[in-house]
């Protein structure tokens, strides 16, 4: 059996957990905590050490998705679940923007992790306070050329876009790569 | 117990804030990366400081602060250069040149000066040597450290800040592809422009910074403006590459292909 993976990351209460469970076969296998800091209690639980899924893609391949903790001292596990992936899915809260530097921030040391593709979601765009598409884009200071998508992690086709736009990502750089 | 260590775990506003509340006499002694420093305090208020080999006479402090002109400078360290700060500093008030608040004026900004200097220094050790004191020939002052410390916990806020940012040096940088933009078109400081010069792929952050001959927290706040203003991004030195063959459970690029192929069907079909 191969295997293959994908890690979902991005800052705490972006949604990368339900955006795993939209589109995994099993039930997530999470590692979720009650919330213990009062300034990071804007949910109940919390992901500690990662949220891992699953895709069979037939008898002899398996797709892996991997959920990174969000809290910020949990950043040890990151490099650890970057080991070997194909590339990496940022998922931005639209709502929160003070995140967002958070988040390039997550982005950048995936980066230096692994230069595999990637490319960056803006979750909870069906909430009111959501911001626009492309004010994100300037907030989080992307290139025009990194695919920014709109997303709502608990939409299974919206997911499904994003994962495919990163697989069609590492096809086109293998493409490019002269392979 | 010696007042010693490293400057990664002990800042030097921090150094500051001990030196003032426990009203200390003696020299801190600080070896950064690539300079040194000499700061003297009296009952915990700043009295004298010195950085690597920088004249620091009062000739020179008095023409820093345009007090005197250059050829009187000159003149001054011609013939009165076996004078004492001191000696020096009455002659200049009997003869009318300078009076006393002048000379105390230009000696406390520049050891102000110098204090706020070593702010940028984030790396090396240091030393407190207990009661040593400079020469006494020196012109003594007084400074109160509260407003350096006040100060130096702005700048230690900016330094937590950049490190989020731009957690490591070891990345590079390359210019954002940005059509529109044209270099020549936007104002650039004298430190941006020495650092846009070594932009690329190819140059670490931290061999700019040695290139440029700047410390850590410089380097980072130049590069800091430049992220913001959207001219450069940080990427991998060498530039990005998909070569990670651990990626895929083969290494033949062809099946590799399939595997992606493969997972884009089975995406699609959920």
């Amino acid at each position: 059996m191969q295997t293959v993976k994908i890690v979902v990351t991005g800052p705490f209460n972006a949604g990368k957990t339900e955006f795993i469970r939209s589109v995994s076969e099993i039930d997530v296998v999470s590692t979720e905590r009650k919330i213990s800091a009062e300034a990071e209690k804007v949910k109940s639980t919390t992901t500690v050490a990662m949220d891992f899924g699953r895709i069979t893609v037939d008898d002899d391949l398996v797709l892996y998705l991997f959920g990174t903790p969000g809290q910020k001292r949990f950043d040890f596990m990151w490099e650890i679940l970057s080991e070997g992936m194909l590339g990496f899915v940022v998922l931005v809260d639209s709502s929160r923007p003070e995140t967002f530097r958070e988040a390039r921030t997550i982005l950048e040391t995936f980066r230096a992790y692994a230069p595999t593709p990637y490319v960056v979601a803006a979750n909870k765009q069906d909430k009111d306070d959501a911001w626009d598409l492309d004010d994100m884009r300037v907030a989080l200071r992307l290139d025009s050329k990194v695919k920014f998508l709109p997303v709502v992690a608990t939409d299974k086709e919206k997911v499904k876009k994003v994962l495919l736009e990163l697989l069609y990502s590492i096809l086109a750089e293998m493409e490019a790569g002269g392979a | 117990m010696a007042l010693r260590g490293n400057l990664r775990d002990f800042t030097i506003t921090q150094l500051l804030n001990l030196i003032n509340l426990a009203k200390k006499t003696g020299t801190l002694v600080i070896e950064g990366p690539g300079d040194f420093a000499w700061v003297a305090f009296r009952e915990g208020k700043l009295a004298y400081a010195q950085i690597g080999r920088e004249d620091n006479s009062l000739p020179a402090i008095l023409h820093r602060s345009s007090k005197i002109s250059a050829p009187q400078y000159r003149m001054i360290k011609e013939r009165a250069s076996s004078m004492t700060d001191k000696e020096l500093g009455l002659l200049l008030i009997n003869a009318g040149y300078l009076n006393q608040s002048d000379i105390l004026d230009s000696l406390q900004q520049y050891f102000v000066g110098v204090v706020r200097r070593l702010f940028t220094w984030v790396e090396g050790t240091f030393r407190f040597e207990a009661d040593q004191m400079p020469p006494s020939g020196l012109i003594p002052v007084r400074i109160d450290l509260e407003n350096l410390i006040i100060e130096g916990a702005r700048q230690l806020r900016e330094w937590e800040q950049l490190q989020e940012e731009i957690p490591s040096l070891d990345m590079a940088l390359k210019f954002m592809d940005r059509p529109g933009t044209n270099l020549r078109n936007i104002n650039l400081s004298v430190e941006e422009w020495r650092v846009v010069s070594y932009v690329n792929p190819k140059n670490t952050m931290r061999q700019i910074a040695q290139a440029t001959k700047m410390n850590d927290l410089e380097i980072r706040r130049v590069i800091y403006g430049l992220l913001q203003a959207g001219l450069v991004e940080i990427v991998r030195p060498g530039g990005a590459t998909l070569t990670n063959q651990r990626m895929f459970p083969t290494t033949n690029k062809d099946e590799q292909k399939s595997l992606v192929n493969r997972l884009i069907n089975r995406i699609r079909s959920i």
